[in-house]
């Protein structure tokens, strides 16, 4: 070999090289992924995040559900399910998030909820935030969509947001024959004082989806705190109360002449089951199929 | 602070006694009457149209009597009573501690019935072994006993009921201990909160007819020493030494007028939480109207209260219905605006 052509050869590898790097660039190019969160800002993704923190219990749901857990590093303190995200270190709660931990953590990515005052200073920190809502029932597909995106796995998101909504549909389906024609009303408790899950919130949406008429109108907003007479006027079929209060509403004034009271018609759930009912996540199936058989139980 | 004025015995004067006389009485026909007015309009007042609930008095049926008499009824005659309860430990506790800011709550009973609820309410939620009791009690009983508690460490922190600077001071120091151990305990199950917070503002929602008689009761068994002790605290209004020369026993007189205070207090915040400003604010718009000695703030501060408490709940229902404010909410509201209004009025004055 001569000098000569070491040189070219030198010369050959060296535009090899730049011709692999300005392939690798505009490939990392195409790759960039801008999608808008729910605070709408346009987040740059130059290649899909693989240290991911969540920090709303519906959110790490998501990630996990779609086959994707392995890359959370950490969750808020509540997220509890899939049972692996159990042993992850927590980063607090939605409004005390522990900013050095996730800061320590080095996470390429932080999915939290849209009300969260830490995005501003994760933001000054360098560290990359994305805000979802996560209050309806629309927020569960549209979630799974933008994750999926955000994550590379969009084949992954449409597959299980179809699988969510068939489930949701044929639990629907089933509930609507089970009560033929003639809809429970319900009155969904969500507290004592007493607070209602009225028609405009995640669980009064689940509610409607399976045919139950709700006594809550839907102007009185989310979770009003009612009057009591007016469960007491609207005579419910059927309320939805915790396993321990459910004995007390007897007690309460004029509470005995309620039907649902009256004939023990209650559905009391446990706080597993419970969660499916008020996340709104990809478990929103489970949740569903909870109402459902309680409804097809206990309703007159 | 000395744009209020403290709770100053006017002693009988035969000069100014008939005219004042007069003026009380005519002040308690007031509030009797305007008692009598709100509650015959709670009646009318809740979820349902007005000419709906004027329909339901003439016409019942099994439902609307229900509504009417066994859900409006008790809940306007119970606001009265917890008022009326505010009122007097409001009038004790500004004379006993001769201190026109003092208040119901300043021995740390709120923040020990908050503590007792929400012990009651996790114990409820994750049905905890060794909480098991707490979830029993419920959130009457809860309330009751921690306002108990509290009151019985703030004496026992204090050393007795003789020193008035330590036993405020005492009161500060548990009313924030409590509540620190009650923010930690909310922090590791935030389900509770809201329910807390329902708490927290007061709710007149659930006083039946049972709690009624409850209230009437204790209301009764806290009037009477406390009217019979209305010398004593005329005495002590001139201070503890002249009280002491005019041979009153201090020791006597301020543990049963505590005691009458705690009573009053933790059976009204069992009832309906945490009420603002309604014990603050009654004896002092008595005084404002009408000079008085302390037998008759006794007897006026809580008719006030009643009234008072009454019409903030016939608010509190009526201006969002269906749904309804928290109570708590409407009384430190005006209370709020009421003590502002009184400052800047005093403050122009001097």
């Amino acid at each position: 070999m001569t000098i000569l052509d070491a040189r070219a050869n030198a010369i050959r590898a060296a535009a090899l090289r730049a011709a692999a790097l300005l392939a690798l660039a505009w490939a990392t190019a195409a790759q960039a992924n801008v999608v808008r969160d729910d605070l709408g800002r346009d987040v740059r993704f130059d290649h899909p995040p693989l240290r991911v923190i969540a920090l709303l219990p519906s959110i790490t749901e998501t990630v996990c559900a779609l086959d994707a857990c392995d890359r959370l590093v950490a969750t808020d303190r509540y997220s509890n399910w899939p049972p692996q995200v159990k042993a992850l270190p927590k980063a607090g709660g939605l409004d005390d998030a522990e900013i050095e931990l996730i800061v320590s953590l080095k996470p390429d990515l932080v999915l939290l909820s849209r009300s969260q005052r830490i995005t501003d200073r994760l933001g000054d920190l360098g560290i990359k935030t994305f805000a979802l809502n996560s209050d309806r029932y629309s927020d569960i597909a549209h979630n799974i969509r933008v994750i999926g995106e955000i994550l590379g796995l969009d084949e992954r998101a449409r597959g299980l947001s179809e699988s969510i909504a068939a489930d949701v549909q044929s639990i629907a389906a089933g509930a609507h024959r089970a009560h033929s024609g003639r809809a429970p009303s319900v009155y969904f408790e969500v507290d004592t004082a007493p607070y209602a899950a009225g028609p405009a919130s995640f669980i009064g949406e689940l509610l409607t989806r399976l045919g139950a008429h709700n006594i809550v109108s839907s102007d009185l907003g989310a979770f009003p705190k009612l009057n009591p007479e007016y469960v007491v006027q609207h005579n419910p079929d059927v309320i939805f109360v915790s396993g321990t209060e459910a004995g007390h509403l007897a007690a309460r004034p004029g509470w005995a002449t309620i039907r649902a009271v009256r004939e023990q018609r209650f559905c009391s759930f446990s706080a597993e089951v419970d969660d499916t009912i008020v996340r709104p996540g990809p478990r929103v199936a489970d949740g569903m199929r909870a109402l459902a058989d309680c409804l097809e139980r206990v309703s007159p | 602070m000395s744009a209020l004025r403290p709770g100053v015995a006017e002693l009988d004067l035969p000069l100014f006694a008939a005219n004042t006389g007069s003026r009380l009485a005519a002040w308690l026909a007031a509030c009797i009457a305007i008692t009598l007015l709100l509650t015959a309009a709670s009646l009318l007042i809740g979820t349902s149209s007005l000419e709906t609930s004027l329909g339901w008095l003439l016409n019942p049926d099994a439902q609307s009597s229900v509504i009417l008499w066994q859900i409006r009824l008790p809940r306007t005659v119970g606001a009265w009573f917890a008022g009326a309860l505010l009122g007097l430990a409001g009038a004790i506790a500004q004379g006993v501690f001769r201190n026109p800011l003092a208040e119901p709550y300043l021995l740390g009973s709120a923040s020990g019935a908050a503590l007792g609820v929400t012990l009651s309410l996790l114990a409820a939620d994750a049905s905890l072994g060794g909480l098991a009791w707490a979830g029993k009690l419920g959130v009457t009983g809860a309330a009751c006993i921690g306002a108990c508690a509290a009151i019985a460490l703030t004496i026992m922190l204090s050393r007795g009921v003789l020193a008035t600077a330590s036993l405020l001071l005492a009161g500060i120091v548990v009313a924030f201990l409590l509540s620190a151990v009650t923010s930690l305990l909310l922090l590791s199950k935030p389900d509770v909160w809201r329910a807390m917070q329902a708490f927290l503002l007061g709710n007149t929602g659930f006083l039946s007819w049972s709690s009624v008689g409850l209230l009437g009761v204790v209301f009764i068994v806290c009037l009477l020493p406390a009217v019979l002790l209305s010398r004593g605290l005329d005495a002590l209004s001139l201070g503890e030494d002249t009280a002491q020369s005019l041979g009153l026993s201090l020791p006597v007189l301020r543990l049963t007028l505590l005691g009458v205070l705690s009573l009053a207090t933790a059976t009204t915040v069992g009832q309906v939480g945490i009420v603002g400003f309604v014990g603050l604010v009654a004896p002092h718009l008595v005084r404002e109207t009408v000079s008085v000695n302390h037998r008759q703030l006794l007897i006026g501060a809580p008719l006030c209260g009643g009234a008072l408490l009454q019409a903030a709940d016939l608010v509190s229902r009526w201006i969002i219905h269906p749904a309804e404010l928290p109570v708590g909410a409407v009384t430190a509201t005006v209370g709020g605006v009421y003590l502002v209004v009184l400052l800047w009025r005093r403050n122009r004055h001097e």
